[in-house]
């Protein structure tokens, strides 16, 4: 029977025969995750449980990046919990301090998630693998507690949603455009259960990293991973990070979709998020001219060196707009070392901007970069719900780099074309 | 099971943060949790709550991050149950590992009304609304997760395997 990329890869992690959509299937796991706010419920459940040992302490990750540097007690005596119980466990891939990043960006720059794995995380943000090639999703604490003990977890086999992409992309267009432009189509729950596969020409084009930014969003359709075929460009990616042995993988011809959609890209406008949803997608022009009081740029979607490139292409020799603070995070320390030793700091600092540590932050209101009542934010983060990035009468706008860079010189929404 | 109390009506894609925003996840606690349970809807809104009310919200409830925090806070709250027109994914999955029943409706949810006397028959998934007289049923839970709740939740499940390996 021919596979989806998802029935595939759960098919090669299981000794039951993968017949169709909506089947129970045990599934044996590649690499399982929990970060400073989730690990700590995690571990609870785990002693619950009466596990004493990981299934194997070079296939868990625990990466401290959220309330990280410790914003407050209550968040570094969560810390110390995760700490504690790694080295515990003896579990090679601890992150905290200097060698912690946002860990979306993290795992695939160290090389420890790759094509035709599967990842499941105790972060709703896991599927960003799908980049890769990998069956990646987020579950609950408990679910990854079970994880951790038995090195397998249970999967309904999802149905997919094939989305292709034609046309020629414009300028300052590109992976979260998609995403966004998906996910204004689909709905906040079209993808609902499902997996979504992305291929077509422009994804055949697109760099890893843009990949990366569009299945990091999945989950922000509803869906359980967004799934990229891994072509040459990805096993170089891979091999780059360290890697040996990973191979091609994709979809089978005649493999059943549930939905398949076509877009074209020609002619697409930078795409904006507005609140407090993120499928309230518009073209970017549609509205230009609102007043942002922040800007933002990185997180596991959009702070990788890709992401601050194309801000500081932007950013060269302009402003920000004297009242919009622009803070930017580097979403890793190699990305933070590589953006100062390209000169980007320098882009930045001069543009106006504060220049912070890699940690989700201000992306789910955690800290460095909190709005008032009243404010209003262009980011590059993956969530615009009330209340997201600080008080709940703040309003945040999703955009890409590129967008979110041009908007901070502006002083209001701008299409970076029109700057 | 058998729980009877007050229906609090919410509406489409209620989102983890509103139900418990960023700001909480500092603790584990279920108590504190609780405490500030629906803060990111409305500041003070638990307050209406009283122990064994029912949430009754329309489709895909509990989208975005994956906090278990989430269902935790709506027990802490006092809410054992939350019936829907339907449920986001990865909040499912944690309402059944946390013992929070979830109940699917569909466009019966249109049936339940804010503030409506419900009594709910969790073992049969039925949801007697006692202001109106109509009685709504869920759909059935999937076999394999029908155990995990006969099992007595994800923890006694994975405890059993494990005891099983040695």
């Amino acid at each position: 029977m021919p596979h989806t990329l998802a029935e595939k890869i759960l098919q090669a992690h299981t000794d039951e025969k993968i017949t169709g959509a909506g089947q129970i299937v045990n599934c044996r796991v590649s690499m399982v995750l929990a970060n400073d706010i989730t690990a700590p419920l995690a571990i609870k459940s785990f002693k619950a449980m009466g596990a004493t040992k990981v299934f194997d302490k070079d296939k868990v990750s625990l990466v401290c990046d959220h309330f990280t540097p410790n914003k407050d007690i209550d968040s570094a005596e969560q810390v110390k919990v995760v700490r504690d119980f790694a080295h515990e466990m003896g579990v090679t891939h601890y992150y905290e301090g200097g060698n912690v990043g946002v860990e979306h960006a993290l795992l695939p720059e160290l090389g420890i998630v790759g094509p035709g794995d599967i990842v499941v995380g105790a972060d709703s943000h896991t599927c960003t693998y799908g980049g890769l090639g990998a069956f990646a999703t987020g579950m609950g604490s408990t679910d990854i507690a079970g994880a951790m003990a038995l090195g397998e977890t249970w999967f309904k086999v999802p149905p997919t949603i094939r989305v292709d992409f034609d046309g020629q992309l414009e300028p300052f267009v590109g992976g979260k455009d998609l995403i966004l432009h998906v996910i204004g189509q689909v709905g906040v729950s079209g993808a609902l259960y499902r997996a979504l596969e992305f291929g077509g020409p422009v994804i055949d084009a697109l760099s890893i990293e843009g990949r990366m930014t569009m299945a990091n969003m999945a989950i922000e359709a509803g869906g359980k991973a967004g799934l990229f075929a891994a072509d040459a460009k990805t096993l170089a990616y891979c091999a780059a990070a360290g890697r040996k042995g990973d191979q091609a993988i994709a979809a089978d011809a005649g493999a059943v979709y549930e939905r398949e959609l076509k877009l074209s890209v020609s002619g697409m406008q930078p795409q904006v998020a507005c609140p407090h949803l993120p499928d309230n997608v518009r073209g970017v022009d549609e509205v230009k001219g609102i007043k942002v009081d922040q800007a933002v740029i990185g997180s596991c979607t959009n702070g990788r060196i890709e992401d601050l490139r194309e801000a500081a292409a932007i950013l060269k020799g302009r402003k920000a707009h004297k009242n919009v603070r622009l803070i930017v995070l580097p979403a890793t320390p190699k990305i933070w070392r590589q953006a100062m030793d390209e000169g980007l700091f320098s882009i930045f600092m001069d543009a106006g901007a504060v220049v912070g540590p890699p940690t989700c932050g201000p992306c789910l209101g955690g800290h460095m970069g909190i709005l008032a009542g009243g404010e209003r934010c262009i980011a590059t983060t993956n969530r615009n719900f009330k209340g997201r990035m600080g008080s709940l009468q703040s309003e945040v706008y999703l955009g890409s780099p590129a967008v979110a860079a041009a908007s901070a010189i502006a002083g209001e929404i701008i299409n970076p074309a029109k700057l | 099971m058998l729980v009877t109390g007050n229906a609090h009506k919410v509406g489409a894609h209620i989102d983890t943060d509103a139900i418990i925003p960023a700001r909480f996840l500092v603790t584990t606690d279920a108590e504190v949790l609780g405490a500030n349970c629906m803060e990111g809807l409305e500041p003070g809104w638990v307050k209406r709550v009283k122990k064994n009310d029912i949430m009754v919200a329309d489709e895909n409830f509990g989208c975005g991050s994956s906090r278990e925090h989430a269902p935790i806070a709506l027990l802490g709250a006092g809410i054992p149950v939350v019936v829907a027109k339907s449920f986001a994914r990865i909040f499912y999955r944690n309402g059944f590992n946390m013992g929070l029943v979830l109940l699917e409706v569909g466009d019966d949810i249109a049936k339940l009304k804010d503030g409506d006397r419900l009594e709910v028959d969790t073992g049969k998934g039925e949801i007697k609304n006692l202001t109106t007289g109509e009685t709504v049923v869920c759909a059935k839970v999937p076999a394999f997760m029908q155990e995990l709740l006969d099992a007595g939740g994800l923890v006694p499940y994975v405890k059993k395997r494990l005891a099983a390996k040695g």
